[in-house]
């Protein structure tokens, strides 16, 4: 990356497979599934009747209830997930540093239950009894604003949307704008809570989603045979990445460096991925580019994976482009076997955990692989985790719209 | 059956987050009770809905106090 160089020293979580950095993680690496039933409504009737919901989660030990209340749960698990990863880095915000700390968290749908809720109100009682609160409990960039002011963080405040690929692309704009020297110190990431009725009705009416409905834990099977969809899922990521130097002045902990990022469009289908992941292939390169580094020198891909027929072969299409004949060493897994899609979420706990699996060389798995399809063979490390060291790692997230995004971390010396 | 007083605390309290000793008959909203100008307009709303009746805009502008708000509960339950 040209200019400043940024690295990882704070991580925060909400997942379906816990809300804290180090259960999450170790869940992840002994192949724990967070999926199950959906129990926050009645799913009767619909054709999908589970997902990755947030289980054990207090927003009181975050927010006052009577400000919790005029939030949407997404913007909840957002404040947690960014909590959690200011006290992980040890920062501190101060007049000084105010206006160099920034905050970019987005989310790839935002407040859908509020908008249901807001507009049954308006249905059943009129236009009078629509809540003050309805738009900022529901738009996007309110897990920034909120922010913002809870942590009096005065630098640029901004929420990228682009689907799935929300998170990534928060992640990789604010190391430029760091690299640049818009800010010294980001908060960035994606939140989502897309478990809803009209959410999950909607992606199960677009044939997105798995109905392996008698077997929830079983659902998300990236590249097997048996794949039938994805999983919905539920939470937070967000990182603290910070100015090298920024962060060697106050002593923090460094987890890695973000090396390199890329962006790319399709230009293909609104939900299909381009032929041969040609989209998703330009995006690694430009990841890869920017890092200034050779595909040799990457150990580890946490792949977008989703567990859908077409996106996971364009995926393996896309690496096989990308990295030629390493691709077939390379060792590559989809976290979201675990988690399920945390959508606009998902590159934010996938960036987190890609940046454990470089601390501890420790590569998660992907589970419910039994056999991947004929002509997909990569190493996907089916099932069980693998301690192999990783000198660097890439990140991957594809949305709707044909937006991609790559970032790539690597460990920093000394 | 709770009093009208009663029921109009409880209301600022679960609104407002504050505690029951604080919503004093003088108490206002905004000055002692941390409620911004969107606090105040579903701390009607919720009035509204205990009471089960409407107070229009002009009205609701002029309750500012949690004995003001008693009070047009009172005149208006009673007409």
């Amino acid at each position: 990356m040209n200019g400043r160089r940024v690295v990882v020293t704070g991580l925060g979580i909400v997942s379906p497979v816990g809300n804290r950095v180090d259960t999450a993680w170790q869940a992840i690496c002994n192949g724990e599934s967070g999926i199950g039933p959906i129990e926050r409504f009645d799913t009767e009737g619909f054709p999908v009747r589970f997902g990755g919901e947030i289980r054990g989660f207090d927003v009181e030990a975050y927010l006052p209830r009577k400000d919790a209340r005029k939030m949407d749960p997404f913007i909840h698990y957002g404040i947690a997930a960014a909590m959690d990863a200011k006290a992980d880095a040890g920062l501190e915000i101060t007049a000084e540093n105010a206006e160099r700390v920034g905050v970019s968290v987005g989310s790839g749908i935002g407040g859908i239950h509020s908008i249901e809720e807001g507009h049954k109100s308006y249905l059943q009682s009129g236009p009078r009894k629509i809540s003050p609160f309805f738009i900022p409990s529901a738009i996007i960039n309110m897990v920034s604003g909120n922010l913002s002011i809870l942590l009096g963080a005065k630098g640029p405040n901004l929420a990228t949307v682009t689907a799935c690929t929300s998170a990534t692309h928060n992640l990789g704009l604010s190391a430029r704008l760091i690299a640049y020297g818009d800010a010294d110190v980001m908060f960035a990431g994606g939140a989502e809570f897309g478990t809803t009725p009209t959410g999950l009705g909607g992606f199960a009416a677009a044939r997105a989603l798995s109905t392996r409905n008698d077997d929830p834990a079983a659902a998300s099977r990236p590249w097997d045979q048996d794949r039938d969809g994805f999983v919905l899922g539920d939470g937070a990521g967000v990182l603290i990445l910070e100015e090298l130097e920024h962060a060697r002045r106050r002593g923090a902990t460094i987890y890695a460096e973000l090396a390199g990022f890329g962006m790319s469009g399709d230009a293909n289908h609104m939900t299909l991925p381009a032929d041969d992941g040609e989209g998703a292939r330009r995006c690694m390169d430009a990841a890869l580019n920017d890092a200034a580094m050779n595909p040799d020198e990457i150990d580890y891909i946490n792949a977008h994976g989703t567990s859908t027929k077409a996106g996971d072969r364009a995926e393996v299409q896309a690496v096989v482009g990308s990295f030629g004949e390493r691709a077939h060493q390379l060792p590559m897994s989809s976290t979201k076997s675990m988690t399920g899609h945390l959508l606009g979420a998902a590159g934010g706990i996938e960036a987190l955990f890609t940046v454990l699996a470089l601390r501890d060389g420790v590569v998660p798995p992907t589970i419910n692989l039994d056999a991947p399809d004929d002509d997909l063979q990569m190493e996907f490390v089916a099932k069980t985790a693998q301690e192999r060291p990783i000198r660097a790692a890439l990140s991957n997230s594809f949305g709707f719209g044909g937006t991609n995004g790559t970032v790539i971390f690597r460990a920093v010396e000394g | 059956m709770s009093s009208i007083e009663e029921r109009v605390k409880k209301i600022v309290v679960e609104q407002l987050g504050v505690k029951e000793e604080e919503v004093t008959a003088e108490a206002s909203f905004v000055d002692d009770l941390g409620a911004d100008s969107l606090d105040t307009v579903e701390l009607v709303m919720a009035l509204e809905e205990e009471f089960e009746c409407e107070i229009p805009d002009e009205e609701a502008e002029k309750i500012t106090t949690v004995q003001q708000a008693m009070d047009y509960i009172n005149t208006h339950l009673e007409s």
